[in-house]
C-alpha cells in the first residue's frame, strides 16, 4: 500500500529519521479513534493504557515479532471498549467478517 | 466448548482478522451510535501527523539554551514551562525535564508500554516503542547508545529514565560548542528529536547539511 506525500514544505509529516509516524492508514485509524474517543469523554485513558501495557506485555513474553504496536494499540482498544460494554468483541467480529464480503475493489 | 448461541468459533474472536477491517468494523459501529464523528476524528489524526511533532520540542529547548531564566523554569516545572509556549495536550501531563551534561548523560526509555511526551515530540519512532530497545537500554545503556551512533566517554555516567503515566521524560541536550552567534530559531533547527529523547547529541550547523541518523 503507497500513498504520495510531500517529503518537505509545510505539508510534509514529521519524518523525523525518513520515518512516517503511521506505516498503514488503518494504523492512523486506530490511533485517532482512541483520542476521539478519549476526548469525548468515551473512553478512560488509565483503562487504556492499562490494557495497552497488558496486550504488550503478553507480546514481550510470547517472543512473537508478527505483530506490530499498533497491532496492540488496536488490541487495547478492542479490549478497553469490550470491558467498557461499548462494541463487544462478537459484534465487532460479526461486522468485520460482513465487511471481509464485500466484492474485491470494493474501495477503487 | 460449549455453543453460546451464534456460532462463533474462535475464543477470541476479532484476533485473526486483519486489523484494517477491524478498525473499519469498529469506526463504522462507533459511528453508528453516534459516539465519534469520522470528521473529528480526521482532524485529530491530521494534527499529529502535520502539526505536532519534534519541532515543538525543538523550539522549547532553544529558548532555554538562550533564556537562562526560562531554562530555570523548564528544569522546575517542565509542564508549565512548556505550555508557557502554548504546548500542551493529552500525554503532556507530568512532563519532567532533564539536562544532558558532560557528567551526567540522560536516556529516555518507557519499559512497560510507550510514554511519551507526545505535545513536544509527536509521535514516538518505531525504535522506541521496539521490545529489545525498552529492554536493552536498561540493561547496557552505553552499548544500545554505541549502536545507535551515540558514543559517550566513560567518564560520563548514564541515567536511564523510565516514563510512565505519572511522569514523562524529556531531555534537555547540550548546547554544541560553535553555536554562540546562533539565533533562537536558528537552533531550534539543530535539536533532533533522538536528542530530546538522549539517544544522540546535537550538532552544530550548517542544517542543510545534516542528513537523517538512518
Amino acid at each position: 500500500m503507497t500513498i504520495s506525500l510531500p517529503v518537505d514544505g509545510p505539508a510534509a509529516p514529521p519524518r523525523a529519521n525518513g520515518e512516517l509516524v503511521f506505516a498503514e492508514p488503518w494504523q492512523s485509524r486506530a490511533f485517532g479513534m482512541a483520542l476521539t474517543l478519549q476526548e469525548a469523554g468515551l473512553l478512560s485513558w488509565e483503562d487504556f493504557r492499562s490494557a495497552l501495557v497488558a496486550r504488550i506485555a503478553e507480546a514481550d513474553g510470547s517472543g512473537d515479532p508478527g505483530r506490530g504496536y499498533y497491532h496492540h494499540w488496536l488490541a487495547a482498544l478492542e479490549d478497553t471498549l469490550a470491558g467498557a460494554r461499548i462494541v463487544s468483541a462478537d459484534e465487532l467480529a460479526q461486522r468485520s467478517r460482513t465487511l471481509a464480503l464485500r466484492p474485491h475493489g470494493h474501495d477503487h | 466448548m460449549t455453543a453460546t448461541g451464534r456460532s462463533d468459533p474462535a475464543a477470541d474472536p476479532t484476533g485473526t482478522l486483519p486489523p484494517a477491517l477491524r478498525v473499519e468494523a469498529l469506526e463504522q459501529l462507533l459511528t453508528e451510535r453516534g459516539l465519534i464523528d469520522p470528521q473529528v476524528m480526521d482532524q485529530v489524526i491530521d494534527t499529529y501527523e502535520t502539526q505536532v511533532g519534534p519541532m515543538n520540542g525543538a523550539k522549547v529547548v532553544a529558548r532555554a539554551w538562550t533564556d537562562p531564566e526560562y531554562r530555570a523554569r523548564l528544569l522546575q516545572d517542565g509542564t508549565a514551562a512548556i505550555a508557557e509556549l502554548g504546548f500542551s495536550g493529552p500525554q503532556g501531563e507530568h512532563i519532567v525535564v532533564v539536562e544532558n551534561t558532560s557528567e551526567m548523560h540522560n536516556v529516555v526509555v518507557c519499559t512497560l508500554c510507550s510514554c511519551y511526551p507526545w505535545p513536544v515530540l509527536g509521535l514516538p519512532p518505531s525504535w522506541y516503542k521496539d521490545p529489545a530497545y525498552r529492554a536493552r537500554v536498561v540493561r547496557e545503556p552505553r552499548t544500545v547508545l554505541a549502536e545507535m551512533g551515540l558514543e559517550l566517554p566513560e567518564s560520563t555516567r548514564i541515567t536511564v529514565r523510565d516514563s510512565s503515566s505519572e511522569v514523562r521524560w524529556f531531555v534537555l541536550p547540550q548546547r554544541p560548542a560553535g553555536t554562540e552567534g546562533l539565533t533562537e530559531e536558528q537552533l531550534a533547527a539543530l535539536v533532533t528529536r533522538d536528542a530530546m529523547v538522549g539517544v544522540a547529541r546535537v550538532e552544530a550547523g550548517p542544517v542543510e547539511e545534516r542528513v537523517p541518523a538512518s
